[in-house]
């Protein structure tokens, strides 16, 4: 009667033990140091552009739409507090990941994808190498060290561009825009702004690897794989804000 | 010998001296509904070659994969070298693996690596082959490294990438890696499948050369039952550097023939060719596949 959860459940249990061995590999010899700085070029500096001008624009729209209601209430001045608030608790850590896991998770799975069709992973294993630990650790890692990173630099373009709209368009001065921008936050929203991306990159990183190194069907099963892994990442990313966020918002 | 149903193959009884290098005890692995290998038994030892023929799906490549432990069988036991195979972790199998040279039907070669690499890739990865737990010093890597692709005529392909080869080049490309680390058991999947005539026997007398210069089991998946007449019939006789006619006595390689995961048919080539089995026959024909 349940069979039609047998699929899902256990696929939810591979990826669970494939999460497993990459993190067990963090602190298990050997270390690839060289694939994580080549991951964290691939997806930090290879993200950064991206997720830069999403980043700006994303505050230039808040700015926008906000000051329109805020007029209405004549609380115009506060326009830094809000962009703040709602970049740095939301928005930029979630349109940076969604960003990252077009851009990576579809990199990565596409990438361990072919490597699977093509046996390199199976060579990999035959040669005395563990895939996780050459494969799949140094990505977990590079992300969940570049993705908080560039939702740090996403949050501050986002500020700098409400900052834009605010000095040009609603003629509040520069130093009202920073000191309420700066103000509004609280250790609470620093933390799940960090927390979140954090979470979110270890998502990535590991739907991307599993979906590739679980490819199968040759070429096709390639971009199968790639897509599965950005909409189950995506996916995975809204249900991980939307659990977050009550649990942030009680703690006040 | 006759077709089987199911062919089991009791090994005799050997001293430790004569260990079989591979041995398969009543191995059985299905995906699903699907059979991939039926109650498949056989050993074999040192110096001998299996020619595995049989139809695409026959299980024939599956016969590589849980020989080296990359895929589990549902039951039965594998040994490689006297140690039980199955059952073991991943882990546990990289010492046994390094003793295993694979050459894999589409190469296997790292495409982000170049050949030089991909080459020196075993020597430095497969840590239970490093004295003192230390990789071999770069020099004695790069002419490991150069000797392996000398043997295999690619040493001016060592700063390519192996999208830069052609198909002929990148399979001799990947017998050179399967052999670097002089293996006792090398086993080829499809190392001619696709290949035009010329570079196919140029790829079997390299893999005869392999063998008859180190006496390794070899284990050969091929489609063409040319491989396997070569593979039996000829040696590479190292005093000459030529391959040459072997003797009666030097008649080491059996036949295979796969059905449906069973081992169908298992015997000489003379037996093979001797089969009025119509399935055993459409694999013991010169240009059949």
């Amino acid at each position: 009667m349940l069979d039609f959860l047998k699929g899902p459940v256990e696929t939810f249990q591979e990826f669970l033990f494939l999460s497993g061995r990459a993190f067990r590999n963090i602190i298990r010899s050997p270390h690839y140091a060289d694939d994580i700085l080549l991951q964290m070029d691939a997806i930090g500096v290879g993200s950064l552009f991206i997720v830069s001008l999403i980043g700006f624009f994303s505050g230039v729209v808040m700015a926008l739409q906000m000051s329109r209601a805020l007029a209405t209430y004549g609380a115009q001045g506060q326009i830094g507090q809000i962009v703040s608030i709602t970049l740095v608790r939301e928005l930029g850590p979630v349109l940076a990941s969604l960003l990252v896991a077009g851009r990576n998770a579809s990199g990565i799975a596409s990438e361990l994808g072919s490597m699977r069709v093509t046996e390199q992973i199976d060579a990999m294993r035959a040669l005395g190498t563990d895939p996780i630990q050459k494969l799949v650790t140094p990505r977990l890692i590079a992300m969940a060290v570049v993705l908080p990173l560039l939702t740090i630099i996403a949050d501050f373009l986002g500020l700098v561009g409400g900052w834009f709209i605010a000095y040009g368009m609603l003629d509040i001065t520069t130093s009202q825009y920073w000191s309420t921008a700066w103000r509004a936050l609280e250790y609470n929203d620093l933390t799940q702004g960090l927390l979140k991306p954090f979470l979110f990159a270890i998502v990535i990183a590991l739907v991307g690897c599993y979906y590739g190194i679980n490819t199968t069907g040759g070429t096709q099963g390639v971009g199968r794989s790639t897509t599965k892994a950005v909409v189950v990442a995506s996916v995975w990313i809204f249900i991980i804000t939307s659990l977050l966020d009550p649990l942030f918002v009680n703690l006040g | 010998m006759t077709p089987t149903e199911p062919a089991v193959v009791q090994p005799p009884q050997a001293p430790a001296s004569e260990q079989p290098v591979v041995r398969f005890d009543d191995v059985n692995l299905a995906f699903g509904e699907t059979p991939a290998l039926v109650h498949l038994s056989f050993s074999m030892r040192a110096g001998e070659t299996r020619v595995v023929l049989g139809a695409a799906g026959s299980g024939k490549t599956m016969l590589l994969k849980t020989a080296v432990g990359l895929i589990k069988p549902d039951s039965g036991h594998i040994s490689l070298f006297g140690e039980e195979v199955t059952g073991r972790k991943e882990s546990q199998l990289y010492e046994l693996r390094s003793k295993v040279g694979i050459l894999f039907q589409e190469g296997g070669l790292f495409d982000s690596l170049t050949i030089a690499e991909n080459v020196a890739y075993p020597l430095l990865n497969q840590f239970t082959l490093h004295k003192n737990g230390q990789s071999p010093p770069p020099e004695e890597v790069e002419q490991r490294v150069r000797e392996s692709l000398t043997f295999v005529e690619l040493e001016h392909t060592l700063d390519k990438f192996p999208s830069e080869l052609s198909g002929g080049m990148r399979r001799r490309a990947g017998i050179a890696r399967a052999i670097v680390t002089a293996p006792q058991l090398v086993l080829y999947d499809s190392p001619t499948a696709g290949l035009d005539p010329i570079t196919a026997n140029l790829i079997i007398n390299l893999i005869l050369k392999g063998r008859d210069m180190r006496n390794t089991a070899t284990i050969m998946v091929t489609h063409r039952y040319q491989d396997g007449h070569l593979m039996a019939n000829f040696r590479y006789n190292p005093s000459s550097g030529k391959i040459e006619r072997a003797e009666s006595s030097q008649l080491t390689t059996r036949f295979f023939v796969m059905q449906e995961g069973r081992l169908f048919f298992e015997g000489s080539e003379a037996e093979l060719r001797a089969s009025t089995d119509s399935y055993v026959q459409k694999f013991a024909r010169p240009g059949s596949s």
